[in-house]
């Protein structure tokens, strides 16, 4: 009798966790990755989770597994780009798939294909996955509709990159954890800095995104000229494009005092021609992170820039390169984060 | 061991079947749906006939690696560890290995399992590795770790510690080390709780389903969540 309850009270848990364990599992539910609005807080986190294994793995002796044995990758890229193309290909053959890269000049797209016509031709030779960037924000949703495999969203123009924004809240965990002795630190309540050419910046607009879901609050610094438009105003009725609830500030000595990070953007050089800006060398004297200005945030906090780096005019060569710097680390991290995208996408059943 | 004892559900009444990892025959537990196979005690006894057969096996420990499987195969290797302290004064490395990328049948899951870090010696050249894992099935999961260590390195050797081995083997593997041999129907659920991740220690058995006259398991609903219970494959 004392056995029977016994067995019935042990079962009885395992039955309770059973329930729990399945109720508490985070799974992936979209077939596409275009950017980060519509994921999740635990969306996120599970990328962040699943990229910490898949960090493991690129340290092993043989890098490579075969979890995506059988899975075809293409790198469709309208737009150059090396960092990017070349993690997503890195991250593709660490997993086992097949990686393919078709770019935009000396392909039939110079025929004038059209994009619909490339994702379809691309989908008939058998891409499971296609990552794409394109200069046209939009562009990786029309191939979303119209190729039957799934889409991530290397960047299209100025409005989304969303595996930058995962790789670099995976930075910033990493560094708030290690500032607090553990693997990994929450963002929740953090405030970060964003600094330059926000308008133009995919980057920022997923950061954005991605940073505030995660429970960080965002400061956007730069000049008035290089802000997006209707950040302070309330969005109209009806509208739902508009970005979540943002700090606005042109005084970056003003606003990096106490933050928890500060993100440097690339100035673009062909945005000078359109007089958004008076001159480089002004910009760098109130905009650039040097060391008397990240000395004001909170100690030891993490630098990130999404590369590449115009050193001198962002940032300064010191600490470009300096304690503070993740730089490096980000483009590590990105390999990481985007075998976590390449695995939960691919592998999950449609 | 440390912390199996901390459960007084497990104190003084130990179960039929808690002959503790010898070899005998042990019915199989038809008879009633769910069955206690090894309580606290007995999964103690186990790990530490384990951690003496294993010292028996290996003169020089210092080249022994004691590699759990994610989840419960990690805690196995911490405990035999202890015991090995215990009884020689020596410590023995221990790590954890995730098979979830070297799977084979990722493809044929609704949800692919969450990927965790493995966490190994630098090199793992000319170890002895004793792998552990709570329940050996199938033998796919083993398959599956073999493949994932190698990678790592060229161990010298590698071995097989189970706590249960259950049988119906699809593959030609077979364990060196068992806590207990546990006769079951392939419908059977076996499930391995551990104080460290399920707050008891205990081995429950629950019977399948006979349903239209072919047995099935009792919970066909989520392989995935059974898998984190500990159901060996």
């Amino acid at each position: 009798m004392v056995i029977e309850s016994k067995a019935a009270d042990l079962a009885g848990r395992s039955e309770t966790r059973r329930e729990t364990a399945t109720a508490d599992q985070t799974t992936w539910t979209g077939p596409h990755l275009l950017d980060v609005d519509t994921l999740s807080r635990d969306e996120i986190l599970l990328i962040l989770e699943t990229a910490e294994g898949m960090e493991e793995v690129l340290h092993r002796r043989v890098a490579r597994t075969p979890a995506l044995r059988g899975v075809t990758v293409v790198n469709l890229f309208y737009e150059a780009s090396t960092r990017t193309r070349a993690s997503f290909e890195l991250a593709g053959k660490v997993l086992g798939a097949d990686v393919i890269n078709v770019s935009g000049n000396g392909s039939s797209v110079e025929k004038g294909e059209s994009l619909i016509d490339t994702v379809q031709t691309l989908k008939a030779i058998g891409a499971d996955v296609i990552v794409m960037r394109h200069p046209s924000a939009g562009a990786p949703y029309l191939a979303a509709r119209n190729a039957n495999a799934h889409v991530i969203n290397a960047g299209d123009g100025w409005h989304a990159h969303p595996t930058q924004a995962l790789l670099d809240a995976y930075t910033l965990s990493k560094a708030f954890g290690k500032r607090e002795g553990k693997a990994t630190g929450t963002l929740e309540g953090k405030r970060i800095l964003i600094v330059g050419d926000v308008q133009h910046s995919r980057v920022a607009r997923s950061n954005i995104w991605a940073l505030t879901t995660l429970g960080a609050s965002v400061t956007l610094v730069g000049p008035r000229t290089l802000m997006p438009r209707g950040l302070e105003t309330e969005p109209e009725a009806g509208q739902t494009q508009g970005l979540p609830q943002v700090e606005v500030d042109d005084d970056l000595d003003r606003a990096i005092v106490g933050a928890d990070a500060v993100m440097a953007l690339r100035i673009q050089t062909e945005r000078m021609r359109s007089a958004m800006l008076p001159s480089l060398r002004e910009y760098a004297s109130r905009y650039q992170i040097d060391a008397t200005r990240l000395a004001k945030a909170t100690k030891g906090a993490p630098l990130l820039h999404p590369g590449p780096m115009n050193q001198g005019i962002e940032v300064a060569a010191d600490v470009a390169h300096g304690p503070q710097s993740e730089v490096e680390r980000q483009v590590q991290h990105g390999v990481a984060v985007r075998m976590a995208a390449l695995y939960l996408l691919a592998r999950t059943g449609e | 061991m440390t912390r199996a004892s901390n459960s007084s559900a497990e104190n003084g009444n130990g179960t039929r079947n808690a002959s503790g990892g010898d070899r005998r025959f042990v019915p199989t537990p038809a008879a009633r749906e769910r069955q206690v196979v090894m309580d606290a005690d007995a999964i103690r006894r186990a790990l530490v006939r384990i951690a003496h057969e294993i010292l028996e096996h290996h003169a020089d420990v210092s080249r022994l690696v004691l590699v759990g499987m994610r989840t419960r195969g990690v805690p196995l290797g911490e405990r035999i560890a202890e015991a090995i302290l215990r009884f020689e004064g020596v410590t023995v490395a221990t790590g954890a290995l995730d098979i979830s990328l070297h799977r084979d049948d990722l493809s044929m899951r609704e949800f692919p399992p969450t990927v965790h870090p493995s966490d190994l010696p630098e090199s793992l050249d000319d170890r002895v590795i004793v792998l552990l894992d709570d329940v050996l099935f199938t033998g796919r999961s083993i398959r599956a770790a073999l493949d994932a260590l190698i990678d790592y390195g060229r161990p010298a050797a590698i071995e097989l510690a189970v706590l249960v081995d259950r049988g119906h083997r699809e593959l030609p593997i077979r364990p060196d080390y068992v806590g207990k041999n546990l006769p079951t129907q392939r419908s059977d659920v076996v499930e391995v709780l551990l104080t460290e991740t399920d707050d008891i220690d205990a081995v429950v058995v629950r019977a399948g389903v006979e349903k239209d006259g072919l047995k099935t398991e009792s919970d066909p609903s989520s392989t995935a969540a059974t898998e984190r219970r500990g159901r060996g494959s």
